[in-house]
């Protein structure tokens, strides 16, 4: 509990920052994240840039999973199709990023909406199975599709220009990310501030009370995949601008289990919680990676055994949390600062 | 040879297998309502055990089928006990997931423990192809059939009239019902899953023994999904029907559609058909509405 | 006429008929109360009434409009409100939340005014948490609770919360289903004054279902007794008490 944390208004009992210490710390995490590209190498930010699209894809697929409560199977496709737009969007037409990333938004979203609308009649395993299903058909038109896909070859796609600048280093790309992570992260704290949040809370916790209550359950089933999407959508024109080349390989099922698995170690319905499992995600599989090939520079046969320890590692992380610790860092990081608020004093 | 026949031979062959790992699938999802993501790797694994006893131990056949089956119920049985068990009451989300994780740990074990390199399984029946009159059989294919069509038999059996089969489809229908008659509802869930692993299992060896295993076999498992969806979940029954329709399905449009659209299209027929299932049975062909209540 | 009207509602499911030929008119401004045995049938009326069961036959009118064609969700917005037997709250959102979410049909923001936040959707959500507090809180003296999850609460307050959220709805017929089912008679008592004041301060027209028959007698001023379906008497609390049909109905026949 906070002590003395008396407000005099509502608003300022529903401000996202309630209290001058939350604010304190978020100065202090925007400064951190004004200094950090001047004081890392071009490896840390390229991770921080990797870190940063998957942040904005998770945001999108937990407003879906983890607060609607609409499985999605087929959320690297929504990735895809934004990678895939822009990518024709500027090559085709020479059309700048900054309309890029909002066109980008919208076809996936467009599509989303077509994947969802089923969701009114399936519910939930079904539902689960449709969008894999989705994921599938996705994959297939990505690949042999090729006068608008380049198949399996690709697209190339130049580096952006915005304002005359080209971003084309790790380090000018990472001013390029975080206003678009902010810009998330805030528009998915905004819609669970309103009607709209609410209401996608209320279907997943009971779909048909919240029909009662006056929800329209079809209308926002589809906002649900609407948003996602477009955030999905959002991240693929992130990635392919950043990575500069577009193939269907990067867009498996596995991916979109990836996902999934950053919204479960980080969360389900926690935006702090899927900031965190985004980072934790992509971090942890890259730490190993690195530690595996220092084994590998020791050993170099040993390496058929150590590679597939990765597969090993990745589901051991989603089934330990689920087991272990099902609401994820979020519910961690809570813990810890419950400790920390009236440390030394617990008792 | 008529084309359009040897195409539908093959695909009612593929589906019988088809049919026994779905079935492997619907056993888990009947009795504890869990959709078993890693029911791909239970069947590569069952596959790799076989291979294991068969090739590098070297034991006759019928001794190997039964260890695999006895190796396989404990796969299930230790998953069940390890990870499922202690997710009761989470959400639908975290269990699909769960499963899917397990999948990851067991392919990258397989990977470890046998390495990545394509493994061929001794040629166990008679080589000759199969004449069946309007059609040609590998002999591989034919036996597979047949072993997977006996085992679809004996579980739907053990299922129906057994005492134990009974007690899982109460369980199946209402596990509080189930509960106050005295059945354990715990012990069935175990049941179930080693059923369902030695199903997947056996589908596992099939395939193995007319393709050849490697770890990532498990990704076959994927198809089930067309299956089961087609027959509806909780339908046995659907289950055996949705494989042979995929089965026939998926080589009907590998042979007629293929040539224009490249080698893809085989695997994602399956898939284009259950979507368009859905849009008009969103509960599948055979799949129960459940009547809900506030 | 009535302000909500059932004529000849009937409902099966398979080959089990659940409601035959009910009606039911509710005069404006009145509680008027369900009785009957379990599984009489009473929820089901309801669930016809908010649009959850579609009905075989008859006609449900809700001030005098024909709400065979409103969809359930439309229904909720005309002023049509509702609370659970078994509490139906939503878990994973705070008190203060679920009654917001009760007011839903009544808001206006879009999901593009919903990600902007700053503006309308603003203005509208503090105008909203303004009426919330001063409008339903403080009646149901549920300030100290606000902020707590609603899964954290004993069963008393949960049914309060849900009380608070129907009247989010602004509803002008709030449909409650065993509203005291379960609790102490301290409890009771505090729920059978808030329906009543909701009844005598917000004009509000309630229809209830309850086995609490010293609460029917106390609050309600018209009362109907449905048994197997049907609907076997009508009037007065004390009227209905001394029908013969009903004493029936409750005790079984007198043998011999």
């Amino acid at each position: 509990m906070h002590i003395g944390n008396f407000k005099e208004t509502y608003d300022a009992d529903e401000a996202v920052f309630r209290t001058p210490t939350v604010r304190w710390w978020m100065g202090a995490l925007f400064v951190a994240l004004a200094i950090f590209p001047f004081a890392a190498d071009d490896y840390l930010l390229y991770m921080a840039n990797l870190t940063g699209i998957a942040i904005v894809g998770a945001l999108g697929l937990n407003i879906l999973t983890g607060f609607a409560g609409q499985i999605s199977l087929g959320h690297a496709a929504f990735v895809g199709v934004g990678a895939y737009t822009s990518a024709i969007l500027t090559t085709r037409l020479g059309m700048p990023f900054l309309l890029c990333l909002p066109l980008s938004g919208l076809m996936a979203a467009a599509l989303g909406v077509i994947v969802g609308a089923p969701s009114m009649r399936m519910k939930g395993l079904y539902l689960c199975i449709a969008t894999l299903a989705a994921q599938m058909i996705f994959m297939f038109v990505f690949i042999h599709w090729e006068s608008l896909t380049g198949g399996i070859r690709g697209i190339n796609v130049p580096p952006p220009t915005i304002f005359g600048l080209k971003a084309d280093t790790e380090f000018k790309y990472y001013f390029v990310t975080l206003p678009v992570v902010i810009l998330a992260v805030a528009a998915t704290r905004n819609i669970f501030r309103t009607r709209v949040g609410r209401a996608f809370i209320a279907i997943r916790d009971r779909d048909i009370s919240a029909e009662l209550m006056g929800i329209n359950l079809f209308r926002y089933k589809l906002y649900a995949f609407a948003i996602s999407s477009f955030m999905a959508g959002v991240a693929g024109c992130l990635w392919v601008n950043f990575i500069k080349i577009v193939t269907p390989e990067h867009f498996p099922l596995h991916e979109s289990i990836r996902y999934l698995a950053m919204i479960i170690v980080g969360g389900l319905g926690s935006v702090l919680g899927t900031i965190f499992g985004a980072i934790f995600m992509t971090l942890v599989p890259e730490i190993l990676k690195n530690i595996l090939s220092i084994f590998q520079a020791m050993n170099p046969t040993a390496m058929s055994y150590l590679f597939p320890l990765q597969s090993v590692v990745f589901g051991a992380m989603i089934v330990g949390f689920l087991v272990l610790e099902p609401h994820g860092l979020a519910e961690i990081w809570r813990r810890m600062k419950d400790f920390f608020r009236l440390w030394p004093f617990e008792y | 040879m008529d084309i359009f026949l040897q195409l539908m031979v093959s695909g009612v062959a593929v589906g019988g297998i088809y049919a026994l790992i779905a079935l492997g699938f619907v056993l888990i999802y009947k009795a504890t309502s869990i959709l078993n993501f890693a029911t791909g790797e239970f069947m590569m694994l069952g596959a790799y055990f076989c291979y294991t006893f068969l090739v590098l131990l070297g034991l006759p056949v019928i001794p190997t089928f039964l260890i695999v089956m006895l190796c396989a119920a404990l796969l299930g049985f230790l998953v069940e006990r390890l990870i499922l068990r202690h997710m009761l009451g989470q959400p639908t989300i975290s269990i699909v997931m769960a499963t899917i994780g397990l999948g990851s740990i067991l392919t990258g074990l397989a990977e470890i423990l046998w390495s990545s390199d394509f493994k061929s399984f001794p040629q166990i029946f008679p080589r000759a192809p199969i004449d069946l009159g309007f059609a040609i059989v590998r002999s591989n294919m034919f036996y597979g059939f047949l072993i997977s069509i006996t085992a679809v038999i004996v579980f739907s059996l053990i299922f129906k009239y057994a005492k134990v089969g009974i007690a899982m489809r109460a369980t199946a229908n209402d596990q509080m019902a189930a509960y106050s008659m005295g059945i354990n509802v715990r012990s069935m869930f175990t049941l179930a899953w080693a059923l369902g692993a030695i199903a997947a299992g056996l589908g596992g060896v099939v395939i193995g023994n007319i393709g050849g295993i490697q770890p990532n076999l498990g990704q076959i498992g994927l198809k089930i999904f067309p299956v089961v969806i087609l027959g509806g979940l909780d339908s046995i029954g659907g289950a055996i029907l949705g494989g042979f329709i995929i089965g026939v399905v998926e080589n009907l449009a590998g042979g007629y559609l293929g040539p224009y659209f490249g080698g893809g299209v085989k695997d994602l027929a399956p898939f284009v058909l259950l979507v368009m299932i859905l849009m008009v049975k969103p509960y599948g062909l055979f799949g129960k509405r459940e009547i809900e209540r506030l | 006429m009535g302000i909500l009207e059932v004529d000849t509602l009937s409902l099966s499911f398979g080959g089990l008929q659940v409601l035959s030929d009910v009606s039911l008119d509710v005069s404006e401004g009145r509680i008027f109360a369900i009785i009957g045995p379990n599984g009489a049938g009473k929820t089901s009326i309801l669930n016809c009434i908010g649009g959850f069961y579609r009905p075989d036959a008859g006609r449900i009118a809700f001030d005098g409009r024909d709400l065979s064609r409103v969809s359930t969700d439309r229904r909720a917005a005309l002023g049509l409100a509702r609370t659970f037997q078994n509490i139906a709250l939503f878990h994973g959102m705070t008190v203060l939340d679920n009654i917001k979410l009760g007011a839903h049909a009544h808001l206006k923001t879009g999901l593009l005014a919903s990600v902007l936040y700053w503006g309308a959707a603003h203005h509208e959500e503090m105008q909203l948490r303004r009426e919330v507090e001063e409008e339903i809180i403080d009646f149901l003296e549920i300030e100290d609770i606000r902020n707590l999850p609603v899964r954290a609460l004993p069963y008393g307050l949960q049914k309060r919360v849900e009380l608070g959220r129907a009247l989010a709805m602004r509803p002008r017929v709030l449909l409650m289903d065993e509203p005291v089912a379960g609790m102490n008679a301290e409890e009771t008592e505090d729920m059978a004054r808030f329906i009543l004041d909701i009844k005598e301060e917000r004009d509000v027209t309630i229809i209830l279902i309850e086995h609490d028959m010293n609460v029917i007698m106390d609050i309600s001023d018209h009362v109907a007794v449905i048994n197997f379906g049907r609907k076997i008497a009508e009037g007065t609390p004390e009227a209905v008490a001394d029908h013969p049909e009903v004493i029936r109905a409750y005790l079984g026949e007198k043998k011999g």
